[in-house]
């Protein structure tokens, strides 16, 4: 078991070396295959790692696989190690399982590429998934931050896929420097926490923690954790580092589904779990987690409402969805946000794949205006993207009512009525946008002039300009069965975690419990020492089974409330995108300065632009560059030059090799020496 | 010991006097005389890589010792011999003048014996300077340095290359000159002191100098190795050496000369002076921090490739410095092992802008584009050295980047986090500039039909691929052999300022006989 849990990357990573030297003598059904069947062997050892683990009693569900040392520095001493406990290995059956199905998706996805892109994708693909498992493996930050910025690679070099276009590299860059900025934090934080700690191995900083009590005000706890957090805004792409998510749909559409909905974008909320005894130690910083989720859901919720191409809704629809995660973390319902990942990673994945249906149906169209009345040629299509939208909607019974209930439950329990009020105000926002989406993509009439419009950047997808609906395809079949098994997903994934109130045992919520508190369930050698302490701490402001069963009524009632917000958000949508359609366009009309705000995004890239971007550009190229560096400091090198060229040639003009003017001036000398003597 | 380093100092002096023997009328040897050269510098990297095998980790601080008395009325000797820090570097120049040579297949076209004997007469003082023990000696390989370099820049470089060479001759002679007389000054003391001369580095290591004179000679000392790191606002005459040297001339420039400043801080300026470096640090630190964004964002804004890659190495030196200013274990080993990453990171840097200028003889970002789907081969090379350089994890640079941080960070957490922003401006600068290089449509015909990696260019660019990933996934195969010499250095330095702060009354007190570890230093939170 112990030498196991390496093969889960290493399968991925083995695929992309033999896709990345030999894809370009490859078919596209071997190289195709090779990735599918790497990332089929590493969920394979996922699930009977994970089944293995299962079997031990629920305070020794650790296990460590280490493979050497990497780095190693005075007291610095980092193994690379990969660890597996119930949180991870969530984690990695979410990873290797959806992302085996988006791989699957994919072999039809992109069969127009030619054989040498066609290796080149899925080489970045298993790569990604590759660096994806070492993010959620690593038993330290350091580890962690191999997969966290190598996933970030992956997403550039898939965002920027087709890179002829310049908007698809220009996407891949932003993505990459926002989230560079998110890991300056990152890394501070690390340094801070290795200053701290002495050590960066997540249990042991949890067994540090454990004998710290939560930070009344603002510690170095509270700093280090803020630090990760900035990280992780960066990588999940919240409030203030969300801009790049958006761009990101210059993508392949399963990339956006594997990367920019199900795995990669949530690393951060699995972070802040992997550490949830760390930040249950700084109230403020967790204060700041909930409304930053908060006000991120709501903003992502309001832009999702008005945007105009299918992927990019789903791109608002996600950074909306993890603002939920991070209101869950914020709050310390631990379980919640990563039950809400792993719900959001089925039916995200199956409305982006289900977008991906349609565009590959419509040869690269992607905006929705120019869609309509799809749902008679594609029915498997239109069956499980009404499912994803049911699911992410919050309908009672999909999985994703189970999950957002839980969040929103815990949150108002909490006592964070505001945000509870805010979180079912985006409830409402998202059941209305999805099913905007649902009613203009597939229901209505096409219209006529939409079907020459087709763009897909450098792919292949818009040869066919002037197919008329007749000749629509449904997704083929290895596109078909990904959709079905994310559909099916969607709908029981959520079973695992079916509360109390409801007669359920909220089991996902007692796997996952001790990865959040690892010292109250181990070490018993420091139980009685921090153990103890430790539980309080982290149990103090939860005690969930008290709450759970005192307020059963009080949950009920709540999801009765979410519910009816499900049912009235895709009403407003019928009403306004599938029965009277003239209705949305004239409130529109009526508030023109909110439709364009919100059509543009709140204008932040703009101002992002206009306050850092330029301002840094103009200041380097015309004071540092052209000032500083060519003026001021090589002006003082080459003044020096010329000062000691101009000075000899001042010296040289008394060189005039005339033999009076030498002469003279001996004799003005020896009247000068002579005169000093005789005044003196 | 055998006179293993002797010999490896020697060969490439070897192969450039077995140069001259060889006739070249007209040209018509230049193929056999490029061989030649190439094959020394190759054996030289494999006497190297003996030195490597026979070095003891755990063994005693210098070996390979070597030792003849030279000018004995001045207690001059030829003396040398390397410890893991010099050990690395020596191997570091043996790894990359082979590639040096080889990148000037393509591009040197004229004189081509006199231009392989200067790069072999340069790789010989290269390795002399890491391997003095003499500070007389050091000196001797110091500026014979110079020479070489001044008449590669000279002849074979671009346009501006007179300026450019005499600019770099200059500027470091400035520099040099101070030092020389300071390593003088240095003996009379030590003559003043106990009777007799002496250029033995580590006898001048126990001599105990007043703080004021330390300051002196730091300064000295520290302005000719501030210059050839170079240390922001000494770092002009880099970006047009580099512009206008020949793609050899910038390998070997920015792989192994830049290091020079560094190596001297950390063999010289600190432990010798040690209590006018703990004053100077905080100031040497601050000028680091400058040049490391001041750099990134400099590079950001070149419309020359070189000239990016020119500024991208202030701003890449200057986390070397910071690392040895930190004065602990993480911050010099990672200051080492950035020197390292540097001469393969940047040294292949150069090597793909003379490929791209020898294909196009144009150094300008906006004569290039699309270049992914002409040169794909080159393309794919060229970012993992761009990912290298911006330091990602599993490759060689984060290793570097992230121990002078830690190390930083444990003296003063301020510099450590001004200088981690330099992480999202390497990305910038580098990234835009291969997208604008790579990415995109060909738009200029001239890109249209441009070859791909030949054989000789996958040789020389590809070990430092090689290079960049081992020395990302097993850092440890270098961070071991240089780990006692760090601690050494660091040690002595500690000691000497902890003997000052006992001689002061006042500042006596818990530091005084507090340990000498890494954190004896450790800044306040």
């Amino acid at each position: 078991m112990t030498t196991v849990l390496r093969l889960i990357p290493l399968f991925p990573f083995v695929g992309f070396l033999v896709n990345v030297f030999l894809g370009r003598r490859l078919s596209k059904r071997v190289s195709g295959g090779i990735a599918c069947l790497a990332m089929l062997a590493s969920f394979l050892v996922g699930a009977i790692s994970t089944w293995t683990l299962v079997q031990r009693p629920s305070d020794a569900r650790v296990v460590d696989d280490t493979v050497f040392l990497w780095i190693a520095s005075g007291d610095f001493q980092i193994p690379l190690t990969f660890r597996l406990d119930p949180l991870a290995a969530l984690m990695v059956l979410v990873v290797t399982g959806v992302g085996f199905l988006i791989h699957l998706y994919s072999v039809s996805y992109m069969h127009e590429e030619t054989d040498g892109e066609y290796a080149r994708y899925f080489s970045y693909l298993n790569l990604f998934a590759s660096f994806m498992l070492v993010l959620v493996l690593g038993a330290n930050f350091l580890v962690m931050f191999v997969g966290w910025e190598g996933v970030g690679l992956c997403s550039y070099l898939l965002i920027g896929f087709w890179f002829k276009k310049r908007s698809a590299a220009d996407a891949g860059k932003k993505a990459f420097v926002v989230n560079r900025i998110g890991d300056f934090a990152f890394i501070v934080g690390m340094l801070l926490a290795f200053r701290e700690f002495g050590t960066l191995d997540f249990r042991e900083i949890a067994f540090e923690a454990a004998r710290l009590s939560p930070e009344v005000t603002f510690g170095l706890i509270s700093l280090m954790t803020l630090l990760f957090f900035i990280g992780a805004t960066g990588k999940s792409a919240q409030i203030p580092l969300y801009v790049w998510l958006p761009d990101a749909m210059e993508g392949p559409t399963p990339v956006s589904a594997l990367i920019h909905a199900a795995t990669m974008v949530t690393a951060g909320v699995y972070m802040i779990g992997r550490n949830a005894a760390l930040f249950s130690l700084a109230p403020i910083t967790m204060d700041v987690v909930a409304v930053i989720g908060t006000a991120t859901a709501l903003m992502a919720g309001t832009i999702g409402l008005v945007q105009n191409d299918i992927k990019r809704v789903l791109a608002y629809s996600t950074v909306s969805q993890l603002g939920y995660m991070f209101l869950a973390m914020g709050v310390g319902a631990f379980a919640g946000g990563i039950f809400h990942l792993y719900t959001h990673a089925f039916f995200k994945a199956l409305l982006f794949l289900g977008s991906g249906a349609v565009i590959h149906a419509l040869h690269g169209e992607q905006d929705i205006r120019n869609m309509g009345g799809l749902r008679r040629d594609l029915p498997i299509t239109y069956w499980t993207f009404v499912i994803g939208a049911l699911a992410i909607a919050g309908v009672p019974g999909l999985s994703g009512f189970f999950s957002k209930d839980e969040i929103l439950y815990r949150t108002f329990a909490g006592g964070h009525t505001l945000l509870w009020t805010v979180g079912a105000i985006t409830s409402l926002l998202t059941a209305t946008y999805m099913f905007r989406l649902v009613f203009l993509t597939f229901h209505g009439e096409r219209p006529e002039s939409a079907g020459s419009t087709a763009h897909h950047g450098g792919s292949d997808h818009g040869h066919g300009g002037g197919h008329g609906p007749a000749h629509l395809h449904d997704a083929p079949p290895t596109m078909a069965v990904p959709l079905v098994l994310l559909a099916i997903g969607s709908v029981v994934a959520g079973y695992v975690g079916v509360p109390h109130a409801l007669g359920g045992a909220n089991r996902i919520e007692g796997f996952l419990e001790p990865s959040f508190h690892p010292v109250a369930v181990h070490a018993p050698a420091e139980a009685g020492v921090g153990g103890g302490h430790g539980e309080t701490a982290a149990h103090g402001e939860e005690s969930p089974d008290a709450d759970a069963h005192g307020g059963a009524s009080v949950e009920l009632t709540l999801m009765g409330v979410s519910s009816l917000i499900a049912l009235t958000g895709i009403g407003l949508a019928s009403v306004f995108f599938l029965r009277r359609r003239e209705l949305a366009q004239a409130t529109a009309a009526r508030l023109p300065a909110v439709y364009r705000t919100l059509l543009n995004k709140y204008y932040v890239d703009e101002v992002y632009d206009a306050t850092v971007v330029h301002p840094i550009q103009r200041t380097s190229e015309r004071v540092l560059w052209k000032t500083v560096d060519a003026g001021m400091i090589d002006g003082i090198v080459n003044g020096a030059g010329a000062f000691v060229r101009g000075s000899a040639a001042l010296l040289r003009l008394s060189q005039t090799g005339s033999v009076r003017v030498y002469a003279a001036s001996i004799f003005i000398g020896v009247l000068l020496v002579v005169g000093y003597y005789l005044v003196r | 010991m055998s006179s293993l380093l002797s010999l490896v100092i020697f060969l490439p002096l070897i192969g450039a006097v077995a140069l001259l023997f060889i006739s070249n009328r007209d040209g018509e040897r230049d193929g056999l005389i490029r061989q030649v050269a190439l094959a020394a510098s190759v054996v030289t990297f494999g006497a190297t890589l003996a030195l490597w095998r026979g070095f003891d980790p755990m063994g005693p601080e210098f070996q390979f010792v070597e030792r003849r008395p030279w000018i004995p009325i001045y207690g001059i000797d030829y003396y040398i011999g390397i410890d893991g820090i010099s050990l690395l570097l020596i191997v570091l120049t043996g790894f990359l003048t082979p590639l040096a040579l080889l990148s000037s297949w393509g591009s040197i076209k004229k004189k081509i014996k006199e231009f392989s004997i200067f790069m072999l007469l340069l790789e010989a003082a290269m390795l002399g300077v890491f391997a003095a023990l003499d500070l007389f000696l050091f000196y001797i390989f110091w500026d014979a340095m110079l020479i070489p370099m001044y008449f590669l820049i000279g002849i074979w470089g671009y346009d501006r290359r007179i300026y450019a060479a005499i600019k770099f001759i200059l500027y470091t002679m400035a520099g040099s000159v101070l030092m020389l007389i300071a390593i003088l000054g240095l003996a009379f003391v030590h003559s003043s002191a106990t009777g007799n001369y002496t250029f033995d580095l580590l006898k001048l290591y126990e001599l105990k100098l007043a703080p004021t004179t330390q300051m002196w000679f730091f300064l000295a000392f520290t302005l000719a190795f501030a210059i050839k790191v170079p240390l922001f606002p000494f770092h002009t005459w880099l970006p047009d050496a580099h512009v206008e040297a020949p793609t050899a001339g910038s390998v070997i420039l920015a792989g192994v000369l830049l290091k020079m400043g560094t190596y001297g801080l950390v063999r010289f300026s600190f432990p010798l002076f040690p209590e006018a470096a703990m004053v100077f640090a905080p100031w040497l630190a601050g000028l680091a921090v400058i040049g490391i964004i001041y750099g990134a964002l400099v590079a950001m804004v070149q419309p020359d490739m070189k000239k990016l890659v020119a500024y991208s190495s202030v701003s890449h030196l200057g986390f070397v410095v910071l690392g040895i200013c930190a004065v602990n274990v993480q911050g010099v080993s990672g200051a080492v092992y950035q020197m390292l990453n540097h001469g393969v990171s940047t040294g292949a840097l150069f090597m793909i802008c003379g490929m791209l200028s020898d294909r196009r003889h144009t150094r300008l970002i906006s004569e290039f584009g699309g270049l992914k789907s002409v040169v794909p081969k080159l393309t794919a090379a060229f970012m993992l050295i761009t990912l290298s350089s911006i330091a990602l994890p599993g490759l060689n640079g984060f290793v570097g980047e992230f121990l002078i941080l830690l190390g930083a960070y444990r003296w003063d957490w301020r510099f450590a986090t001004l200088a981690a922003s330099g992480v999202i401006l390497s990305a910038v600068y580098m990234l835009w500039m291969f997208q604008r290089v790579n990415y995109g449509v060909v738009t200029n015909p001239k890109n249209e039909h441009l070859p791909d990696m030949s054989t000789r260019e996958w040789w020389m660019l590809g070990p430092t691929l090689v290079m960049a990933v081992v020395m990302g996934v097993v850092p440890n195969l270098f961070l071991r052999p240089m780990e006692p010499a760090v601690e050494r250095m660091v040690q002595r330095v500690q000691a000497g300022q902890t003997r000052t702060v006992r001689a002061e009354p006042g500042a006596a007190g818990t530091q005084a006989f507090g340990p000498a570890d890494p954190e004896a230093r450790a800044p306040r939170p």
